[in-house]
């Protein structure tokens, strides 16, 4: 470009330059649109959740709900029996729920610790770059799949072993549901455990191995203990992933709401109690449909608070070693 | 142990006795358990590896072994004569007509050549019941597609029903009595001449690939779950891809960090982790209530599963912008570029394969999500396959689920036949990803 030709090429460069500055000014507005669209999902969630769950509690008092230690939806037959009519109490469901978290977690956490620690401190590169995809893939099975495969397999083998041994164990118990979500939990546990004791300084291991500590004496009196925030929140991940499964629950935990602790009689969670009330027939406003909102926002509110907390523990951690 | 050691070291009475050899001795003891401790505990690693992988193999040889008997299915040869004056008296060749003709005397009369014994009503009528009751949709197809064949005489392969298709593939112990099977030593018996006759055979199951769903499990197919899950994911690449990259660009090229990009980066992470089931009832109460999208249809599954990937999409697709060098940002501005063309022009290209692998992976999360499309309705018993966005339709995965809770035995083989089918797709779009991330993906 000749400068010497002045206001002219100014001119246009000018107005070339504006053009631009328009072309950013609508672009940056699209980015940033498309940037709400994250909060928005947030809040309709929570505006949905909240909206059906206040039109259930104006016909079930928000203390029934939350106390009420009878859950049987399905009584609510005649609809001029509303607010008198069926037990809403979420107490069987909030236990069915954790006793089947608790069986997985039980799986879940000494495999995926065990499996994390193997990973970071023992094996070789090429194991690792072997091991840790095999472990994933755990993670990228369809829940479906996890579901069937205990309906099918692991139930009759609980079952059969518990007869075996004198127990009589319903064919859908916790046990089977709570067996399989733990495997599918364990790469949940194992991946993020791995790197939060990858984060941990290897001074810190340097220091205890030349004091003349073994490897694992390291590992349990050094390493552990500098990770163990990191490690409370990849279980509590964990314990909110298991808390909000569907498919293997639905496919392999049962639907009677019984407030029981045994693991092996079936038991239903909030999940299945979601799909069976808003699948098949069913008629709006009832408070058999708007429960399954109210159970809804007791999940969403639960496994929130889990993440919020998980994160939260995650990050200070990572920051301390930063 | 290192704790006895310390234990020593720092009970006082013994400062006066801790010597160089009772030091010797203390850890000569206790080197040998501290070094069986050592192995033990790497062995515990080993074995939780071993348990969780072990398990992975014993889950995939059980559905494979229950359902790659599905990739083939039970024929019966017949011989049947296609009389014009029971098929087409009218003499029309109207191809909707043909196909909707009743075509059980066509096949009891064939049944009756193969077995010309029986004459018995009751026992003929037990002979039809070896054949799928979508036998005679299959001859009407097969009329209404080729009407010369009518006035002739064919050998057909037809389909078997399921009890025959089970009894062919071993799955029914013809040693339990009678009254405990669906399938009685007379039916065995006709199977039994068939196989002399060589008119009984498992051949490939087209039908498995080209159908939609039925209550029959020989009949049942899979094309229309497919296709349904194929629209439901176009809809959610349309919406969650573009919507992804776009949010990734902005919060790492252009915001600058604020309450907002704050907010925004709390939600994403948290987003990830909502339980599946609840932004099935986000669709249900937004999409279907208030925007009164189709119930039932991919467009609604879609873009309810495109919300759900989002988080997915945008934590890749950060990254990925994360990993271009500043270097490339810096030329483009030093030649002129405004912040929109050193963005789009070159930091975007340049990052692209990894947002692609990114969206590959989050595609197959959302391909095998099952409970959020239980909630808008996915879950109907449909046979018509979908054509478009807008017609109502099921999934994959909830294809599997509807077929795992069915009662008939049938059943079972179909269902681990599908998961095989949706395990083979995640591992394509799997090795997709990984393909695009060694070929494409640069190093800096």
């Amino acid at each position: 470009m000749e400068i010497s030709r002045g206001p002219l090429v100014d001119l246009e460069l000018r107005r070339a330059r504006r053009s631009t500055q328009i072309k950013d000014l609508v672009i940056q507005s699209v980015l940033i649109a498309s940037s709400l669209v994250a909060i928005l999902t947030t809040i309709g969630i929570v505006a949905s959740l909240a909206f059906e769950a206040f039109r259930f509690f104006e016909k079930i008092p928000l203390t029934d709900f939350l106390f009420g230690l009878e859950w049987s939806p399905q009584t609510a037959i005649r609809e001029d029996q509303v607010g008198s009519s069926g037990a809403f109490g979420v107490i069987p469901l909030l236990t069915g729920t954790l006793l089947i978290s608790f069986i997985a977690m039980l799986v879940a956490t000494p495999l995926g610790l065990l499996s994390a620690i193997y990973l970071a401190e023992y094996a070789k590169p090429k194991t690792r770059g072997i091991v840790k995809p095999l472990l994933e893939l755990l993670a990228g099975i369809p829940t479906v799949v996890y579901g069937f495969f205990a309906a099918l397999v692991i139930a009759p083998i609980v079952r059969n072993t518990g007869s075996g041994m004198g127990f009589e164990i319903s064919s859908e118990s916790a046990l089977a549901a709570g067996l399989v979500m733990g495997i599918m939990l364990v790469p949940f546990i194992s991946s993020l455990s791995d790197d939060v004791i990858n984060a941990v300084p290897q001074a810190l291991r340097d220091a205890s191995l030349g004091m003349g500590a073994t490897s694992s004496e390291t590992i349990t009196k050094v390493v552990l203990p500098a990770a163990t925030p990191g490690i409370m929140g990849s279980l509590l991940l964990a314990i909110s992933r298991a808390i909000g499964e569907t498919m293997i629950v639905v496919m392999a935990a049962g639907l009677a709401a019984k407030l029981s602790l045994n693991p092996l009689e079936a038991v239903t969670t909030m999940t299945v109690q979601i799909v069976t009330l808003l699948t098949g027939d069913q008629e709006f406003d009832s408070a058999k449909t708007l429960a399954a909102f109210a159970i809804a926002l007791f999940l969403f509110i639960l496994t929130l608070g889990l993440n919020v907390i998980a994160l939260k523990i995650v990050d200070t951690y990572k920051k301390q070693y930063d | 142990m290192l704790s006895h050691l310390k234990l020593s070291i720092h009970t006082r009475n013994n400062m006066t006795d801790f010597t160089k050899e009772t030091y010797a001795l203390n850890t000569s003891s206790s080197l040998k358990a501290r070094h069986a401790k050592e192995a033990r505990f790497k062995w515990y690693g080993r074995i939780a590896i071993l348990i969780a992988l072990s398990f992975l193999v014993f889950m995939f040889s059980a559905i494979l072994l229950r359902g790659l008997g599905a990739f083939q299915q039970t024929k019966i040869s017949l011989e049947v004569s296609f009389s014009e004056q029971v098929i087409d008296p009218s003499g029309e060749r109207n191809p909707e007509v043909l196909t909707r003709v009743n075509y059980k005397p066509v096949l009891t009369q064939a049944l009756a050549k193969t077995f010309p014994n029986i004459s018995e009503r009751r026992d003929k009528r037990n002979l039809y019941k070896l054949l799928s009751s979508g036998a005679i949709y299959e001859i009407g197809e097969l009329v209404s597609g080729n009407h010369d064949i009518i006035g002739t005489t064919q050998t057909i392969w037809l389909s078997a029903s399921s009890e025959v298709d089970l009894f062919m593939k071993g799955k029914i112990d013809a040693g339990l009595p009678e009254d405990l099977r669906r399938l009685k030593d007379k039916d065995i018996n006709y199977i039994e001449t068939l196989i002399q006759n060589g008119q009984i055979k498992k051949k490939f199951n087209t039908a498995f690939f080209m159908n939609g769903d039925s209550r029959e499990p020989e009949m049942a197919g899979i094309l229309g779950a497919a296709l349904g899950s194929f629209f439901s994911l176009l809809v959610c690449f349309i919406i969650a891809f573009p919507l992804g990259i776009l949010t990734a660009v902005y919060l790492e090229e252009y915001a600058r960090k604020s309450i907002i990009t704050d907010l925004i980066e709390i939600n994403i992470n948290n987003l990830a982790a909502v339980p599946s089931i609840v932004f099935g009832l986000l669709g249900l109460s937004i999409f279907l209530g208030v925007f009164h999208i189709p119930r039932s249809t991919p467009l609604v599954g879609g873009m309810v599963l495109a919300l759900m990937t989002l988080p997915t999409i945008i934590i890749a697709a950060r990254a990925s912008l994360r990993s271009v060098p500043q270097s490339v940002r810096d030329a483009a501005f030093g030649l002129g570029a405004s912040k929109t063309q050193a963005t789009f022009h070159h930091v975007v290209p340049l990052a692209m394969p990894g947002m692609l692998t990114g969206t590959i992976l989050g595609m197959a999360q959302a391909l095998g999500e099952t409970a959020p499309l239980l909630m808008i309705g996915m879950v109907a018993f449909i046979v018509d396959i979908p054509h478009g966005v807008t017609d109502v339709a099921t999934s994959l995965p909830v294809q599997i689920f509807l077929w795992a809770d069915s009662p008939e035995k049938g059943f079972v083989e179909r269902t681990s036949a599908a998961i095989i089918v949706l395990l083979a797709f995640l591992i394509l779009m799997n090795l997709l990803a990984v393909f695009l991330r060694k070929k494409l993906e640069r190093r800096w």
